[in-house]
């Protein structure tokens, strides 16, 4: 009885000396940004391999979750005979939700796990230490970009996702189910709104990048350096980043449209 | 090792991308946009309701679309919707006595302008008016209406049908 009492001390602790221990992080790298603005070659090199080499991924998994909208929604208004409103249903569907929670899911398991990966390794093969041996500050050099990178790529990441949904709907919709291409896009403009719609949209897609990128560098950081050390951390970089971005989810869409 | 130009290039084309699809979100999407200026000539007509007529609702003739709604807008002089609609170029014979009613698309679907022409030989002209108009026919006028006629009627025929 009391070591179960003991081992559920320790793992409530751990949990929030983890907690903590990412916190302190989080304000150590917010402190180590203002250090990037005269070398923004960093930043670029990280936006590439964060931003760039998503995008492939981001651009046809949008395409295709809005080619599936489109059919599905089909489907469905046809039986109300309303399905001119198709255009407003992929719209508001993909800005609102799909769009920002999709690309960050996509995000966490693309860029997020590399980045992981990335600092894991470098700590585990002893570079950061060495950095540190050389007076270079390893948040400075090779956190913070990361970091940044993260939060600036996932809103443009989220409205690639948005954009390219509407376009796939607008294919299968009026290109092969013969919507009325003008009332496609007129009810979705008289229903989706730029500030609670749109900027809601964006507004949640920086959240979400800044909570991924948190985590993703401060597991990599975090991590046990060894080999199996890097691979769970990797792992749990997904794990939390998705459970985060859902719940999160959940309170800012409470938040922006749970009174109308 | 990447070469530093490719990387800024690809850099480049990421942000300029993320910017387009905000933009094309923000202008094509959502109700910010400007309308644009399709090639055709302009006719107008005048309601006494547009039910749920709205902008970019489309115009047909015999059930096919030649046009859209361009503008709608209210004249307190005369507490009338005066639509104007841009007809393409390409049907430039519509008859000067041509009837516009607005109809519903299904039971729930969105409303538009039927054109019916007439028998006139003289045609419309860009910016010509269209004179015979039908209003929209609001559903809850109709019900109410049918439950007035109903109880208005329904008196004798109650008891009739009550009797056997």
């Amino acid at each position: 009885m009391m070591d179960w009492l003991q081992r559920l001390g320790s793992t409530s602790l751990s949990v929030f000396e983890r907690l903590g221990r990412g916190n302190l992080f989080l304000l150590r790298v917010l402190a180590a940004l203002p250090s990037l603005v005269p070398r923004p070659g960093l930043v670029i090199a990280q936006l590439y391999s964060v931003g760039v080499l998503s995008m492939m991924l981001i651009v046809i998994s949008g395409l295709n979750v809005g080619m599936v909208l489109g059919l599905q929604g089909y489907n469905t208004l046809v039986d109300f005979g309303s399905e001119e409103s198709l255009g407003q249903l992929v719209a508001l569907s993909l800005v609102r939700e799909l769009g920002p929670v999709v690309a960050a899911l996509l995000f966490a398991g693309r860029a997020g796990s590399a980045l992981t990966a990335e600092i894991g390794l470098m700590k585990a093969t002893e570079q950061l230490s060495g950095m540190e041996m050389m007076a270079v500050d390893p948040l400075k050099r090779v956190v913070a970009p990361r970091f940044i990178a993260g939060i600036i790529s996932m809103p443009l990441l989220a409205a690639m996702f948005s954009a390219v949904g509407v376009l796939g709907g607008f294919f299968v919709g009026v290109g092969l189910l013969g919507v009325d291409s003008g009332a496609f896009w007129s009810q979705m403009q008289s229903k989706v709104d730029l500030y609670d719609d749109i900027l809601n949209g964006v507004i949640k897609s920086v959240v979400f990048g800044f909570v991924a990128a948190w985590i993703a560098v401060f597991e990599g950081y975090d991590a046990v350096p060894n080999t199996e050390g890097v691979s769970r951390a990797t792992t749990r970089t997904v794990v939390h980043t998705a459970f985060a971005v859902l719940g999160l989810d959940f309170i800012l869409t409470a938040l922006m449209f749970g009174n109308e | 090792m990447m070469q530093k130009r490719t990387m800024e290039i690809g850099v480049g084309v990421f942000v300029a991308a993320g910017i387009a699809a905000l933009v094309m979100l923000a202008m094509k999407v959502s109700n910010l946009a400007a309308f644009t200026n399709q090639q055709g000539y302009e006719i107008t007509a005048r309601f006494e309701n547009i039910g749920g007529l709205k902008e970019r609702s489309a115009v047909t003739v015999a059930g096919v679309r030649i046009g859209r709604v361009k503008s709608i807008v209210f004249d307190d002089k005369d507490y009338e919707a005066v639509v104007t609609m841009n007809i393409e170029s390409q049907h430039d014979r519509l008859p000067a006595d041509t009837s516009a009613s607005i109809l519903t698309a299904g039971l729930l679907g969105e409303q538009y302008v039927a054109l019916e022409p007439g028998g006139d030989e003289a045609f419309l002209k860009p910016g010509g008016d269209i004179k015979l108009t039908q209003s929209a026919i609001i559903l809850e006028k109709m019900v109410g209406q049918f439950l007035f006629d109903k109880a208005a009627g329904g008196g004798g025929k109650k008891e009739e049908g009550a009797a056997p």
